[in-house]
């Protein structure tokens, strides 16, 4: 209520109505608990009447409500309340794209095919008005990634509560993402489109392996007559000390691509993964993770089971598959909860569901060390929901803390809707 | 496999047309001779002939005399003439030659002009010609013809001697001629120069940007009929318009419609019934799929045998992308000349659509062996096409003064092993095989110079046969092989791995031997033998190999994986103990009983009593009743495009002429709950298209999918895509390209209607005595659209975003006396809530939608909320294909947006649309008497947790968890049997193509479809 009535003063203030930048909050000054909710932690586990403490960003207590820390804290009710881990959203363009047909505020696809050193970190726009609106729906870190071409360039993790993309900066420079060509090729002509095989695959496939073979003999080389930035930028993806988010779909493109990265000797995640649960044991095999893509998108063929794309997340589940899910946009985003949400109307657990948009994602981000579950030691990134989060009939976020700064949760859009309800005079 | 040996065909022909090529055959009239005249009276007499006279009569050992390229007589006991030239036919057999009616043989290439970088607005045929470049019925096939040798003898060759061709371009084409296949002066080759006028729904290459889409094209043809009409009334005093009186004059020939499939036939026949048109219809080989319909149409039908072929399915993922319905094609397609026999529909048969006219024979005997009567099939090509034609008096049969075109071949022509010798065109001789072709084929020792351990394997068909060497070590050398009468030519690579040297082998057929001269690879000469050894061997068909002929599979209704073999019947049900959300004033009722018969709601209540009739009673037990999901704003199940957006006003075209029942997208959607859909026209152009409200009875035909007795609506739009915002720099000519002139542009296609009203009216007031002298006015399609709006019969739905627009309209629409019924879309409504309000307008809003583009940068998920509580009746809708399942969730959000009453929210996705569709009375809520579309849930329908486990539409179960787990079981089936077939095929030597998929694009409004190429903004 405290950041809702600040909107409203400042609605009243510049008698515009909206569109103030949202100040990030303050580091955290006193221990804060949050007590007598309901405790995902986001491991699976659940507790009933508990409390989370944490203090100077940290988490200090998770646990029985009974016997939480209050000493000289500061209390925050969550009687019959939610208390979840901050959402993790993977493999966005948020801050980076503003109005997507607006060419001016794009700044996710340079020009070029590969293009490794091309970072989204220093191109991150804090001031971005959708990022308020993610955080609002309980998201609190999200990977930044470029777009297009076949080496799109190098992501990082942002926390969605900064001045600039420097105090944004969760990880900076996680992993390079790399497109993986199409088996098949579309085509658009009278009036219909058509698929048929894309007879330059191999060659293609044949070119990254040739780019990445140069740019491993570069990168074991102490010096260079020539240097070349894109190689350096790949170098991490050789020494597994960054990822290489290898996006494709089809089952047999996700073969090779698991083939590509085992021979390079490289920390793969395969990104889309459509048809990864045909091929779980070879996943499973070399420990290769899944950033799923939409959950809510139609079956690639007329003859597929129709609820496939529901379903794909409980095949993974049950394959043993470290997956996570994730919504390729940036104002789309916020509904990353409720795709967790159909995945459960499709066979995972609830808390599984939640892990799949939190502590899995953080495992596949690597970054698991730092957030993605309330444990003690973690970040205190920490949402409150009045109802249950992954269903929009209760989702309701009422708090949210993002390395215990208590953020805040107003958007330009929540101001319109006061503007306007005030106009009409009703509730 | 051996390649066919083309090249030995070729080989032999072209000296037999060395010998016909000495001069002009026939006597001139008109012509000139340069030289001593040359007339003849070619008199021939066909002795001991099996004589088919036409496609049912055979006249066993009978003589027919033919005299200056007419049949003199025909039958058992002909005298024959003095001076005849006598061929004894020894038992072979005449058929009068075939006719394909649907040909471009004769006519010039057309080239297709360089694409614009822009739009066209108008046709760049420069004369007094029509407006649209697709629309050119002046073009006469007749004018253009010429004869073209190397076509005519590969036609000659499958056993044709006419065809109707004409220039397959635009979508009225023009007119088509009858011509015969000789190689003479093209004056003496037409039969019937203006023979038939030709249609399609393909603008083909009009480079023009209307129409973009099957729907325009629809309505261009509607359009361009009315306009002949009215010239003709007209008498070209406002205008002289060469196209329109061209139209007039071949609405007297035969009317000829190509389709791209059998929908599109019924949509052809649909235009036909309008104007009285009967078409024969070029259909596209897949009328099995939809028989009683084609049937019901009452047209003839041209159908090709573009079978197609296997595909490659060994690999099991590549598989998996072909759908069902391609493979079942591929095993039903071959059946389809039967399918038309039995069903009675009258067919010709076309070469129109084959990859090569080689394979025509091969792809006749398949329909035969699919189904298809010879007697059938030899009327299909002779008698049907010349009767639709007009020339049944001179071609497709054989009797006294009828053109002597036949062919003679050795056996029935539909055998396989039968060979057409001769094709006579016009009394002319054109030599196909020789009668004493001789069978070389079988097995030879091969000695070269001083090579003696090689062995000859000639084998193919008789007519072309193909050859290998094998060395000694039984390896095999690819070998060519040409023969000509007596002589053959080999070459061939000694050894296998030497990589340019060959033999080079001529030589004669002597007995059963071969035996030459040739050159070794030093250019040596060298002689060279073949000595017979053993005869070539027909393949026996290992019996449990064979592919069994009948297809297995079913006709599915609609023809996909999820179709039905039959279509869902309507049932009586009783829901016990659901929890029953009414939408009405008894709001949400627990443990109730809905019984449902004859596709209406009949009783709501606790503890109904048992039906008398005989019912399913379904226990719903801690289950939720509803009734179905109407999505307000959808684009599924249309055919080719749904954007007529190349003028800025397309009132005239129609959804409703591109229903497609074929969408996959249908069947996902009553998975999700949805009865009933809303199919618009896009949002390219201000004024829109006219939209259909659909409900989604899987299955049934286009007609039968549409809501019955529900008043037309038309879509309009406003903002960035009318003013083509995102389209790029070459789209910056058509008007308007301001939110200023979309204004301008509603007036004046008002204030066009208004006057055209005006018009109507002072010509309707005429007295009836005077009313024969004075002339209508032209009718417009696109303005009678429009007057209905201002007559209150059709309503408006507007894609809006900005409230400057929707203000601006509702101005327009206040000023010309008219009223928006809905604003789609409309994410800005929240902003003029109260002046729709005022109105009393309607408001159909994406959930929570933004940051697409400019125009949605203000758009805010309490949007739907904000307008439900001012009191306008508000809907969430889809625009798209996935979300239209799930649009129960998208209701729900407007309760974490907002702060709806789950009851509130519920109607945004039921009653609200079905009040601003105007079908309240029959969906949207339970209650006795309204239609039975209705959903079972599992769960609180609003809550991310719920899934339909049955959807009714008019008490119809077209989904339910039960039978579709049933369809899984039958695709994987079926699937699986497809596959293992085209797998033997592939091993049994069927050619197989790689894996393609054709399928109807996912649309949503702002898909704009051309004919080069589609582009999402």
């Amino acid at each position: 209520m405290k950041h809702l009535a600040l909107a409203l003063t400042l609605i009243c203030y510049f008698n515009h109505g909206y569109s103030q930048r949202i100040a990030p909050a303050p580091a955290q000054s006193v221990p804060l608990v949050i007590t007598g909710g309901t405790i995902h932690i986001g491991n699976g586990q659940v507790i009933e009447n508990g409390a989370v403490a944490f203090d100077n960003g940290k988490i200090t207590y998770v646990g029985a409500a009974a016997n939480a820390p209050a000493a000289g804290a500061t209390i925050i009710d969550a009687k019959s309340k939610h208390v979840y881990p901050g959402l993790i959203a993977a493999n966005t363009y948020l801050g980076l794209s503003e109005i997507e047909a607006v060419r001016a505020t794009n700044d996710y696809n340079e020009v070029g095919d590969y293009n490794p050193g091309t970072r989204s970190l220093t191109a991150y726009n804090t001031d971005s008005k959708v990022i308020p609106t993610l955080r609002s729906n309980g998201i609190l870190l999200a990977q930044v990634a470029p777009q297009g071409g076949i080496i799109s360039g190098t992501s990082s993790i942002m926390q969605l509560d900064g001045w600039n993309w420097e105090d944004a900066a969760y990880l900076a420079d996680d992993g390079v993402h790399l497109n993986w060509p199409s088996f098949f090729r579309f085509k658009f002509e009278d009036l219909t489109a058509s698929v048929t095989v894309n007879e330059d695959y191999e060659k293609q496939v044949q070119q990254i392996r040739s780019y990445f073979q140069q740019a491993q003999q570069y990168n074991l080389q102490a010096t260079h007559a020539e240097r070349n930035i894109n190689f350096e930028a790949l170098k991490g993806t050789f020494t597994k000390s960054n990822t290489i988010f290898i996006h494709t779909n089809y089952v047999r493109e996700i073969m090779n691509a698991v083939q590509f990265a085992k021979d390079f000797g490289m920390r793969m995640v395969l990104v889309g993964g459509r048809d990864a649960y045909q091929c779980t044991a070879l996943l499973k095999e070399n420990d290769i993770p899944v950033i799923l893509g939409e959950v809510h998108s139609l079956p690639a063929g007329d003859d597929e089971k129709i609820d496939l794309p529901y379903r794909t997340a409980t095949m993974l589940q049950q394959a043993g598959i470290l997956y996570s899910l994730s919504i390729s946009g940036f104002w789309q985003v916020r509904n990353l909860p409720f795709m967790a949400g159909t995945t459960v109307a499709y066979g995972v657990s609830k808390e599984d569901a939640l892990k799949s948009i939190t502590s899995n994602t953080a495992k596949i981000l690597g970054i698991d060390s730092r957030t993605g579950t309330l444990e003690t030691g973690k970040d205190a990134n920490i949402i409150i929901s009045t109802g249950d989060l992954l269903d929009m009939k209760s989702s309701n976020i009422e708090r949210a803390f993002i390395q215990g700064r208590d953020i805040s949760l107003d958007n330009a859009q929540k101001q319109l809707n006061e503007t306007y309800k005030q106009k009409y005079n009703i509730k | 496999m051996p390649k066919p040996t083309l090249p030995a065909m070729k080989k032999k022909l072209n000296i037999i047309l060395l010998l016909l090529a000495s001069g002009p055959v026939f006597s001139q009239q008109t012509f000139p001779v340069n030289g001593v005249n040359d007339d003849r009276e070619r008199v021939y007499a066909f002795t001991h002939a099996n004589i088919f006279t036409d496609y049912q009569t055979l006249t066993a050992d009978a003589t027919m005399i033919i005299r200056n390229g007419l049949v003199e007589s025909v039958g058992k006991n002909t005298t024959i003439p003095a001076g005849a030239v006598i061929i004894d036919l020894q038992g072979k057999f005449i058929y009068p030659s075939f006719i394909d009616i649907y040909s471009d043989y004769g006519m010039p290439k057309i080239s297709p002009e360089e694409d614009q970088r822009g739009p066209q607005f108008l046709s760049n045929k420069s004369g007094a010609y029509n407006w649209n470049q697709a629309v050119h019925p002046e073009v006469q096939a007749g004018e253009l013809f010429d004869v073209m040798s190397e076509k005519a003898k590969e036609l000659r060759e499958i056993g044709f001697g006419t065809v109707a061709s004409h220039q397959q371009d635009g979508i009225i084409r023009g007119t088509g001629t009858v011509v015969l296949l000789g190689d003479e002066q093209s004056n003496e080759m037409i039969v019937k120069e203006q023979a038939a006028a030709y249609y399609s729904f393909n603008k083909g290459t009009s480079t023009q940007d209307y129409p973009s889409s099957l729907m325009g094209s629809i309505a261009l043809l509607r359009q361009s009929y009315y306009d002949a009409q009215w010239y003709k009334a007209d008498k070209g005093v406002a205008e002289t318009n060469i196209s329109l009186d061209a139209l007039n004059k071949s609405m007297q020939l035969p009317q000829v419609f190509e389709v791209s499939d059998v929908f599109s036939a019924m949509r052809a026949d649909k235009i036909g019934d309008e104007f009285n048109i009967r078409y024969i219809v070029k259909g596209a080989g897949d009328e099995y799929q939809r028989i009683d319909e084609v049937k019901s149409t009452g047209n003839a039908f041209i159908i090709p045998l573009n079978f197609p072929l296997a595909y490659d399915v060994e690999d099991p993922f590549d598989a998996q992308q072909i759908p069902l319905a391609a493979m079942l094609h591929w095993e039903m397609a071959p059946g389809n000349p039967g399918t038309l026999e039995k069903a009675g529909v009258p067919f010709a048969i076309t070469t129109a659509s084959l990859k090569s006219n080689n394979d025509f024979m091969k792809q006749l005997r398949k329909a035969i062996e699919y189904g298809m009567s010879t007697t059938a099939a030899l009327k299909a090509l002779t008698l049907t096409p010349a009767t639709l034609m007009n020339v049944q008096d001179q071609v497709g049969s054989l009797a006294k003064g009828k053109v002597a075109n036949f062919i003679i071949c050795s056996d029935s022509v539909f055998k396989e092993k039968s060979i057409i010798y001769q094709n006579w065109v016009k009394g002319v001789q054109y030599v196909v095989n020789s009668f004493d072709l001789k069978d070389i084929r079988g097995n030879y020792n091969l000695t070269v110079g001083a090579i003696s351990n090689l062995s000859l394997k000639v084998e193919g068909s008789a007519t072309a046969p193909s050859a290998t060497v094998h060395a000694a070590n039984n390896e095999k050398l690819k070998a060519s092989l040409a023969t000509s009468d007596d002589l053959v030519t080999i070459s061939f690579r000694y050894p296998a791995d030497s990589s340019k040297d060959m033999y080079r082998l001529s030589g004669y057929l002597a007995e059963k031997n071969l035996a030459g001269n040739g050159q070794d690879p030093q250019g040596n000469w060298i002689s060279w033998n073949a000595q017979f050894t053993t005869a070539f061997e027909v393949k026996a068909d290992s019996g449990a190999k064979k592919i069994p002929v009948k297809p297995e599979g079913n006709v599915l209704y609609p023809f996909v994986g999820y179709g039905n073999a039959s279509l869902p019947k309507q049932e009586n049900f009783l829901f016990r103990n659901a929890t029953v959300w009414t939408n009405e004033s008894d709001g949400i009722l627990e443990n109730t009983d809905v019984y449902i018969s004859g596709g209406k709601i009949q009783k709501i209540g606790k503890n109904l009593p048992l039906p008398q009739a005989a019912a399913t009673v379904l226990d719903a037990s801690g289950k939720y009743l509803t009734s179905g999901i109407i999505d307000e704003h959808s684009h599924i199940a249309a055919a080719q495009g749904l954007n007529e957006g190349t003028q800025s006003v397309s009132a005239e075209v129609r959804v409703s002429d591109i229903i497609s029942p074929n969408d996959i997208d249908i069947y996902r959607q009553l998975a999700g709950g949805v009865t009933a859909a809303h199919i618009l026209h896009g949002s390219a152009n201000s004024i829109g298209g006219q939209s259909q409200l659909i409900k989604l009875r899987w299955g049934y035909s286009p007609e039968a999918m549409k809501f019955e007795g529900w008043p037309g609506f038309i879509k309009f739009a406003l903002g960035e895509n009318v003013k083509q915002s995102n389209w790029g720099d070459l789209n910056t000519k058509r008007f308007p390209q301001t939110r200023m002139g979309v204004e301008q542009t509603m007036y004046d296609a008002f204030i066009r209607a208004k006057d055209y009203k005006a018009q109507w009216s002072l010509y309707n007031s005429i007295p009836a005595k005077q009313k024969a002298a004075a002339i209508a006015p032209r009718r417009d399609l696109e303005l009678d659209a429009l007057v209905e709006i201002l007559d209150g019969k059709r309503y408006i739905t507007c894609h809006s975003y900005v409230q400057s627009e929707i203000n601006m309209l509702m101005h327009v629409a206040d000023s010309m006396g008219f009223k928006v019924n809905t604003f789609t879309h409309i994410l800005e409504g929240y902003k003029v809530a109260d002046k729709m309000k005022a109105r009393q307008v309607s408001a159909s809003s994406f959930s929570d939608w933004w940051g697409y583009k400019y125009e949605v940068y203000d758009a805010i998920p309490y949007n739907p909320a904000i307008l439900s509580k001012v009191g306008i009746v508000t809907a969430v809708n889809s625009d798209d294909a996935e979300m239209a399942r799930r649009l129960n969730q998208e209701a729900a959000k407007s309760i974490k947006y907002g702060g709806l009453s789950e009851e509130e929210a519920w109607k945004l996705c039921t009653l609200n649309p079905a009040k601003m569709l105007h079908v309240d009375d029959r969906v949207g809520s339970i209650k006795a008497g309204k239609d039975a579309d209705l959903v079972l849930w599992n769960n609180n329908p609003l809550s991310v947790y719920a899934k339909p486990e049955m959807t009714l539409v008019d008490g119809i179960c077209f989904f339910s968890l039960e039978k579709d787990a049933q369809q899984q079981q039958k695709i994987k089936e079926e699937r699986n049997r497809l596959i293992n077939k085209m797998i033997q095929a592939k091993k049994d030597g069927a050619p197989t193509q790689k894996p393609k998929i054709v399928y109807n694009l996912e649309l949503d409004c702002e898909t704009i479809t051309d004919g080069s190429g589609v582009g999402k903004l």
